[in-house]
């Protein structure tokens, strides 16, 4: 599991890629905090999932976190390039409603 | 017909060997992609919920049996851990009784959608078996 993070203009993007599950969330999910925390002055943040293979639920938790957290600053989240299995797993959750998927 | 057991103790990094080892298992019976991930998240999400609510932090095994007979996977997957107390409202979606973990409450919801067949059976104190099964091939896949 790996995060890669870069700014554009006054979006926050976070890359996600390899297999996001109960083992592998811990380190993502500190890391993705630390970057989110450092970037609290833009205004969103864009998660891109295109390098994701692989995601169950506990994707969902994670990004519900995350979206709780760049909420507190005042940040939007929105998600982009999901592969077709995560695709499924989020549609399923009813996640697009509060996060976007651009 | 063919068939496995795998037994692995309750930790985490078991999880991703879970889920592609069933997905090595039913490749004889031509998956489309689409079909293998849909396994792959239900095994998952199976075997995730023995680690995290059925054993919690204690040790303990996993037990996971796989059998193809014709076009069909069945899977299941049992632990000897608490046990589900009301099994009704843990298949509600986003029941949980994590809250506090980011837990999305998803997993039984998950292998229902993505599965042909799905049942649970637990007992306090015993533990939880999931049967799971998949019909393979029989709907048109736009990845076949």
């Amino acid at each position: 599991m790996q995060l890669r993070a870069g700014q554009r203009g006054d979006s926050l993007y976070l890359y996600l890629s390899g297999e996001l599950d109960e083992h592998s969330v811990s380190q993502v999910r500190s890391e993705a905090d630390r970057l989110i925390d450092e970037n609290a002055g833009l205004s969103r943040a864009v998660f891109n999932l295109a390098g994701l293979k692989f995601m169950d639920s506990t994707g969902i938790g994670f990004l519900i976190g995350r979206y709780k957290r760049l909420k507190k600053y005042g940040m939007t989240m929105y998600l982009e390039s999901p592969e077709s299995s995560a695709d499924k797993v989020l549609a399923l959750s009813g996640i697009y409603t509060l996060m976007p998927k651009l | 017909m063919n068939e496995i057991y795998l037994k692995f103790p309750a930790r985490s990094e078991n999880e991703v060997f879970a889920r592609n080892a069933v997905a090595a298992f039913m490749l004889p019976l031509n998956p489309s992609l689409s079909e293998l991930s849909d396994v792959k998240t239900a095994v998952s999400e199976a075997v995730t919920n023995s680690i995290v609510h059925g054993y919690s932090s204690d040790m303990g095994w996993v037990f996971l049996v796989c059998r193809t007979d014709g076009d069909c996977l069945e899977v299941e997957i049992s632990d000897e851990g608490r046990g589900i107390e009301n099994i009704e409202e843990a298949l509600q979606p986003f029941f949980t009784t994590l809250p506090g973990e980011e837990r999305s409450g998803m997993g039984f919801t998950i292998m229902q959608t993505f599965m042909t067949e799905f049942s649970v059976e637990s007992e306090v104190g015993k533990g939880t078996t999931v049967r799971m099964k998949k019909r393979i091939g029989r709907r048109p896949e736009a990845d076949a």
